[in-house]
């Protein structure tokens, strides 16, 4: 052995490295490309946090005059509650994945389980163009078609009465058609291709040998799916969910165009309100750097920041757990 | 046999059996479902049909070769060239330092990465990027290059915010791209004396195109409709009647330079929404969303082609 390479010495079979990789060089400047995503998230951090907490630094407001019903930011004594736009966040975002999640996880397994090729090859294709729609054009369509159907077809007050028992439901109709409901409809088609992609992903992950011992066992498919498919997928399927949960939290120029932009708490589905980016978007160009105003504007993206980097934590908390069982 | 377990499958009643027939009801359930689930894929194609049709008779009568190349008028419905070379020039400059930085990222993660700490942290900044609302990033772009710069409203400005905004996406689109090829062809290399760095460029690279040209047009896709960013960044005003043969880049007058503001065909559609005024409004609005979807259903059909003609040739030769 020793005589072989002695005959053979491996530096003359081996490429001769160039002086940049000598240096290592290829490897720092990959990495330097890689690690600046670090960079960029830690300054935004910094700067966001910065800003977003003036308004108690430098302007002098408690914490509890910010969680607080009251945005008046033209009063003599300005007041930023923003408590209206967090819940109107809140609220709009909890009924886009109302309506959103039962339909993404219906096309999830409909891709996964039941469509055949050439079905799927044009569903898939379909909501990659969804995910390509830009948010002018989803707000655009929901101010040209939804917000007048809904104004037209639901003007009156919605009354449900039954015989005998009498007015069981009621909350007033819509007065221009943006609404709550406009809001939440418009961010449900866009939060779409998410929970579906990522909930396909977690379908497909489940070994094949579940289905097929389940259907050996004389399941129906539909009995696989809810049995054994959905619970072993379940953690997959939250994680669709608080993706979808974060676009939609963060999503700013479909919904500012739908919402009504009313800085008031929503008493129905029918009704105008607000949120934390629609405010944002609104107001920044009204106002002047370091002005308490824009200060509370600040603040509003830092809880932004706040809800953004909770959803990467809870994704990874849900996906360890689910590495672990 | 088969009889025989039929028969002890049906005294066994409607419990959970191992008999092989499932209840009249669970195959009603089932059937049920399995049209519930068709009726979902075929919800979403109606969508994009009507979507789609929608703007095709909203743009019919609008879009036309000087809606395309005329400036915006105040009396006629006049055109948005303007905004939509800005659009095409954003998308250029982004394209033009991202897709590099990217690339390069989606090597070390591919190639390099090892299990450690500063990888968890490059995946952890990669994840809370790609989930920070696109209107954050543009609000990050607005302090430091618009008031801490001094730059002002500039499309270097906008640039690099959208670049930011798009790099976790760049990056992890090419990683996968790179882990797509098969782990032989780079031992095979490596076998024959190749550096790693070589075994990278002349190997790994080359196989990983057609799937890094796929990533580069869905990233661009995104670049081209993204308008939260901007807002902040790039400006949002009625773009100057542009001068093409300025060709100096230096001066803010010309529309090659990147220290101009730049109001792109999605801030564009904001913009006069928010407006609310003017009576071609909504037809200007329609065109221009239609051109926006065309350019989407352009950028998707185009990966989608590129793609496989590549991976064709590269397969075959």
């Amino acid at each position: 052995m020793a005589s072989l390479t002695s005959a053979y010495p491996t530096s003359k079979l081996r490429a001769k490295p160039g002086l940049l990789e000598r240096l290592d060089l290829p490897r720092r400047v990959v990495f330097v490309a890689a690690a600046s995503m670090i960079i960029v998230v830690a300054m935004l951090m910094i700067f966001i946090v910065w800003q977003g907490t003036q308004l108690f630094v430098k302007d002098g407001y408690s914490l509890g005059a910010i969680f607080d019903a009251k945005w008046d930011p033209l009063a003599d004594t300005p007041e930023f509650g923003i408590l209206p736009f967090i819940l109107g966040t809140i609220v709009v975002t909890a009924g886009a994945l109302l309506i959103s999640t039962p339909l993404s996880v219906g096309v999830a397994l409909f891709l996964s389980e039941v469509a055949p090729k050439w079905a799927k090859s044009i569903v898939q294709p379909a909501l990659e163009i969804f995910v390509g729609i830009p948010s002018v054009v989803w707000g655009w369509l929901g101010i040209t078609v939804l917000v007048p159907f809904l104004a037209d077809t639901f003007n009156g007050p919605i009354v449900i009465s039954l015989p005998i028992v009498g007015t069981v439901f009621s909350m007033p109709g819509f007065l221009t058609g943006f609404s709550w409901l406009a809001g939440s409809l418009v961010l449900s088609i866009m939060v779409l291709p998410t929970i579906t992609s990522v909930s396909y992903d977690a379908f497909r992950a489940v070994p094949q040998e579940l289905r097929t011992g389940s259907l050996a066992l004389g399941t129906t498919r539909w009995q696989m799916i809810r049995h054994i498919l959905i619970p072993s997928a379940l953690s997959g399927v939250l994680t669709a969910v608080v993706l979808g949960m974060t676009r939609a939290a963060g999503e700013a120029l479909a919904v500012q165009m739908v919402i009504g932009n009313s800085p008031t708490l929503p008493e129905a589905i029918t009704q105008p309100m607000t949120t934390l980016t629609s405010q944002i978007t609104l107001d920044m160009g009204n106002t002047v750097f370091g002005e308490p105003w824009q200060d509370a504007l600040w603040t509003m993206s830092l809880v932004l920041l706040v809800i953004s980097i909770t959803s990467v934590v809870l994704v990874r908390v849900i996906n360890k757990r689910r590495m672990g069982s | 046999m088969t009889a025989n377990a039929g028969s002890i499958g049906r005294s066994s009643g409607a419990k959970p059996s191992l008999n092989g027939k499932a209840s009249r009801g669970s195959i009603l359930a089932d059937r049920a479902a399995t049209v519930v689930l068709w009726g979902t894929g075929a919800l979403v194609l109606l969508i994009l049909g009507s979507i789609i049709l929608h703007f095709a008779m909203a743009a019919w009568g609008v879009v036309s070769l000087s809606f395309i190349l005329d400036n915006p008028s105040q009396t006629t419905l006049g055109g948005i060239m303007p905004v939509l070379w800005n659009s095409i020039y954003m998308l250029a400059l982004t394209m033009l330092i991202a897709v590099p930085v990217g690339l390069l990222g989606g090597i070390y993660m591919a190639e390099y990465a090892g299990d450690n700490v500063v990888t968890g942290a490059i995946r952890f900044a990669e994840e809370s990027i790609s989930s920070v609302p696109s209107i954050v990033v543009g609000l990050f772009g607005l302090i430091l290059f618009v008031d801490d710069f001094h730059w002002g409203f500039t499309a270097l400005a906008g640039a690099l915010a959208l670049t930011f905004f798009n790099l976790p996406l760049m990056t992890r689109l090419s990683e996968q791209a790179l882990r797509a090829v098969p782990q032989d062809e780079r031992s095979a290399s490596l076998a024959l004396g190749a550096t790693k760095w070589q075994t990278i460029r002349h190997v790994v690279v080359p196989l990983a195109i057609p799937g890094l040209i796929t990533g580069v047009i869905l990233t661009a896709g995104r670049v081209f409709g993204e308008a939260a960013v901007l807002l902040f960044t790039a400006g949002i005003g009625t773009p100057p009647h542009y001068n093409f043969a300025n060709l100096d880049i230096t001066n803010p007058a010309s529309p090659w330079s990147p220290f101009r503001p730049a109001t792109t065909l999605s801030v564009y559609i904001y913009k006069l929404n928010s407006e609310g005024l003017g009576a071609f409004k909504n037809q200007i609005v329609d065109g221009s969303a239609a051109i926006l979807i065309s350019m989407v259903l352009i950028f998707n059909l185009g990966a989608r082609f590129v793609g496989r003609v590549l991976t064709r040739r590269l397969t075959a030769a």
